[in-house]
């Protein structure tokens, strides 16, 4: 048994979909013991998102619930009734954390509020992942991931002044708030170890995207210095070429290579004579129009007969900032990635043995591992209710009233 | 009065550019004491800024973002005045030291025999020509931490790969997933996501670690590969080809079955999104609007048969909100229960009645660039508050400190190194 880094961490785990789930995620596979708390029979809503094999909904085959639940136990309770609140306050005694999802307030109409929580394990930490926060005018309006952006994050600047802001791609800013919590919910461990202090986190989702580096904080530091709004830049404008996706022989080619860079790209072209003609290398060069074009023509010349690949490693040979546009098929079978270990196979009961990402990083000493793939739903009843002090018959007596 | 989580922590900063340093910002924030150690002979690329002393002109010529030092103005310090390093530069001390000259190397060893961690984002290549390993901290403290954030790894065909946020958001996969679904990936717009990612989770890495070593006693090398570590965030795209072999492309600003938009508001360049899942929604919305008649064609009468007509509700949905304020159009639905958001841009931001209530704003004083409000904390603890304690560190202010009251170096020593170019408020004139 490899020694983990938050091995000795207990975690009772209210999260639903998808940040609360990742940051718990985060703390599970590196190594805490997170009990995940879920509807008898409906369970968390990630199950009924997909992908599923073939586009077939499984409750235990949801693509996007076995990513985010791996290391995870689950119990099924249904929190509006007394037995399973007697069930909750007993594993609170024995939890470090406790990370919750619900609508603010909604774990106060439970009686699970942070105050009663904290009468029963008086160090404990309760990290709170809402929309909007506990608090402000906001608190009860409904958050997508696409408000997430427009409203917390950098939206307005993202896409091209002749259209209409454009997102990010699926829910990455949901893992992003994640993580955050995870920050949050790490720090709150240190003071309530160290100092026997426990307390509550309160993590906005909104406010993990206004106080995010991609941008936004640069932004509006910018606004408060300048006055001036950073906004969307017109189709091709905004940086010196070369700038951005050129075709190749099979995708798509990423290259940043402007002003002081623009040497790394002449000699990426294998320094053609015609880039040798002073006009490329006159001052304000990099952002004459018609020079642009005239560059990324013969760049497109270039990139067509290649490979996204084949570009991307000559590229580096002149240390061009670059890349290729990889698909998810692309990535999966990457040489470099699967040597590393960036993929892991799971094997699961019943959606059976597939290809998930791997560790975020690798702790040398406490090493991230797979202890168990994503619970069944309530898999665990019976064995932490056991460990609880429950007999069989009372297990019994709970699932027949629906409490689990 | 209890102490921040990390106080008693102390952290070497050697990280460049944005997703080290957001690292360290949040050990800073929960109380570390955190020293960026920077040198006055080398200018890193979108480091402390895009120049060290730039013109008036050129100033006025870069972002805002980026080069948009208070009123456009250089000062006496440019390089302290910068966006694009303000955003995460609080909570730090800030020491010079060039690794390069006589001695420094020296003053580095004696500097990681008093801490518990040291964080670095460079190029393998640029850490080995340093000659900085974990081998020679672990030589001078067996307990260190030590956390390397590479671009790709610090092995193999990769590690000495040149990219910038938006590169590895290519090759993870990203580009592709985002941008409009209708224009190639030529139009998308540069974002760093993985930046924020390897940050947050840097600083996840570093307190599971030092929690690790409370326990063992024992310290470890982290090594963390900003593309492996963001990979994760895009789950459900990976999974789906693990499952189906299908590769994600861009929806836009679609949803895969919701109906979902970002629609013109009243004003120039105003847009808000709404996001109408099932009929409950739907029918929250149309009384929202006061039941037009368009809401009532067949097309429009289920979840399927909307998302079918998508174009044609966009369309309707977008003469409703152009004759509303944005925030108008968030009030209205939200008080009838539907999502909906104004796209919020800076000004708004400030403006905003939520982020004020909550007190996101902090007003910060910073010497060479005055007194702003700033962005402030990602989330909130009650018993440990953490804030602002500093403004954006300037370069080299905290010399004195470091070298006079944690190396003891006298007062001599202090001039000699002063002298050999390592100490010092400013960059060298002949710098650009």
């Amino acid at each position: 048994m490899p020694d983990l880094a938050l091995g000795d961490v207990k975690v009772l785990d209210f999260t639903n979909l998808v940040a609360g789930p990742y940051c718990t995620k985060l703390l599970a596979d590196y190594g805490a013991d997170v009990i995940k708390v879920e509807i008898p029979g409906l369970g968390d809503g990630a199950r009924r998102l997909g992908p599923f094999p073939g586009d077939v909904p499984h409750r235990e085959k949801s693509g996007l619930f076995l990513h985010l639940n791996t290391n995870k136990q689950s119990i099924t309770l249904d929190l509006k009734t007394e037995a399973a609140g007697s069930v909750i306050k007993e594993l609170v005694k024995e939890s470090d954390i406790v990370v919750e999802s619900f609508r603010p307030g909604t774990m106060a109409q439970l009686g699970l509020g942070y105050e009663s929580l904290r009468s029963i394990n008086p160090t404990l930490v309760m990290t709170s992942i809402s929309n909007f926060g506990q608090t402000g005018p906001y608190r009860d309006y409904r958050l997508t991931d696409v408000m997430v952006y427009g409203m917390g994050g950098e939206m307005y600047s993202t896409g091209i002044a002749e259209r209409e802001p454009v997102k990010l791609g699926v829910n990455v800013l949901l893992y992003q708030a994640g993580a955050t919590a995870s920050v949050a919910t790490m720090g709150a461990l240190f003071a309530a170890r160290e100092q026997g202090i426990g307390q509550h986190v309160d993590v906005s989702i909104m406010e993990t995207q206004a106080g995010s580096i991609d941008r936004r904080m640069s932004t509006l530091i910018g606004f408060q210095y300048t006055g001036e709004i950073t906004g969307r830049n017109p189709l091709g404008g905004g940086a010196g070429y070369p700038f951005g996706a050129t075709p190749c022989s099979d995708g798509y080619f990423e290259v940043s290579a402007g002003r002081g860079y623009f040497p790394r790209a002449v000699k990426m072209l294998g320094s053609p004579a015609e880039l040798d003609d002073p006009k490329w290398h006159a001052p304000g060069a990099q952002m004459d129009m018609e020079l642009k074009q005239e560059f990324d023509t013969m760049l497109m010349i270039w990139s067509l007969e290649r490979t996204k690949s084949e570009a991307w490693a000559i590229a580096q040979e002149s240390r061009v900032l670059s890349a290729p546009l990889n698909t998810m098929g692309d990535l999966a079978a990457d040489p470099e990635f699967n040597r590393r270990g960036a993929f892991v196979e799971i094997e699961h009961p019943v959606a059976g043995t597939l290809k998930y990402p791997a560790r975020p990083f690798i702790m040398n000493d406490s090493p991230w591992s797979i202890r168990r793939p994503a619970p069944l739903l309530g898999e665990h009843n019976a064995e932490v209710l056991s460990r609880l002090g429950y007999r069989a018959e009372d297990v019994v007596r709970l699932r027949q009233q629906g409490v689990i | 009065m209890p102490k921040l989580p990390l106080e008693g922590i102390r952290v070497l900063d050697i990280t460049v550019v944005w997703a080290g340093p957001y690292c360290t910002q949040f050990l800073g924030d929960l109380g570390a004491e955190v020293i960026r150690i920077e040198s006055l002979n080398t200018f890193v690329p979108l480091g402390r800024g895009p120049m060290a002393h730039p013109t008036e002109e050129t100033l006025r010529e870069m972002a805002p973002w980026t080069g948009g030092t208070p009123d456009r103005q250089p000062g006496a310090r440019p390089w302290n005045r910068y966006p694009i390093f303000n955003a995460h530069a609080r909570n730090k001390l800030g020491m010079t030291l060039d690794f390069l000259r006589p001695g420094g190397m020296d003053i580095f060893k004696r500097l990681v025999k008093i801490s518990d961690v040291l964080v670095e984002n460079n190029p393998t290549e640029t850490m080995e020509r340093l000659g900085i390993s974990y081998q020679l901290l672990q030589e001078q403290n067996p307990g260190i931490i030590m956390l390397r954030m590479p671009a790709y790894g610090n092995d193999g065909a990769y590690q000495n790969h040149r990219a910038y946020g938006l590169h590895i958001e290519g090759v993870i996969g990203h580009t592709l997933q985002r941008g409009y679904a209708d224009m190639d990936p030529s139009a998308n717009t540069s974002v760093l996501m993985s930046d924020a990612a390897a940050g947050t989770q840097g600083a996840f890495a570093v307190m599971a670690a030092l929690h690790h070593r409370k326990r063992t006693g024992k310290g470890q090398l982290i090594e963390l590969s900003q593309a492996e570590n963001t990979m994760s965030f895009l789950g459900q795209s990976f999974m789906d080809h693990s499952m189906n072999g299908r590769n994600a492309t861009t929806l836009g600003n679609r949803h895969p079955h919701a109906v979902q938009g970002c629609y013109p508001c009243k004003g120039e360049d105003r847009w808000v999104t709404i996001t109408i899942f099932d009929d409950v929604d739907w029918s929250a919305f149309t009384q929202a609007l006061g039941n037009p008649d368009w809401c009532r064609e067949d097309k429009f009468s289920d979840p399927i048969s909307r998302y079918r007509h998508h174009d044609n509700l966009d369309r309707y949905i977008s003469q409703w909100t152009k004759l509303l304020d944005a925030n108008e159009v968030m009030q209205l639905l939200q008080n009838a229960g539907v999502a909906a958001g104004p796209v919020m841009d800076q000004r708004d931001a400030y403006a905003d009645p939520h982020l004020n209530q909550r007190e996101f704003f902090e007003e910060v004083h910073q010497e060479d660039t005055g007194t702003h409000l700033y962005p402030g904390m990602a989330y909130k603890m009650s018993e440990t508050p953490i804030k602002t304690r500093r403004g954006p560190v300037r370069l080299g202010e905290d010399n004195e400190y470091v070298y006079k009251t944690l190396l003891n170096c006298t007062d001599e020593e202090y001039s000699d190194l002063e002298a050999q170019g390592h100490i010092g408020m400013d960059y060298p004139e002949e710098m650009p």
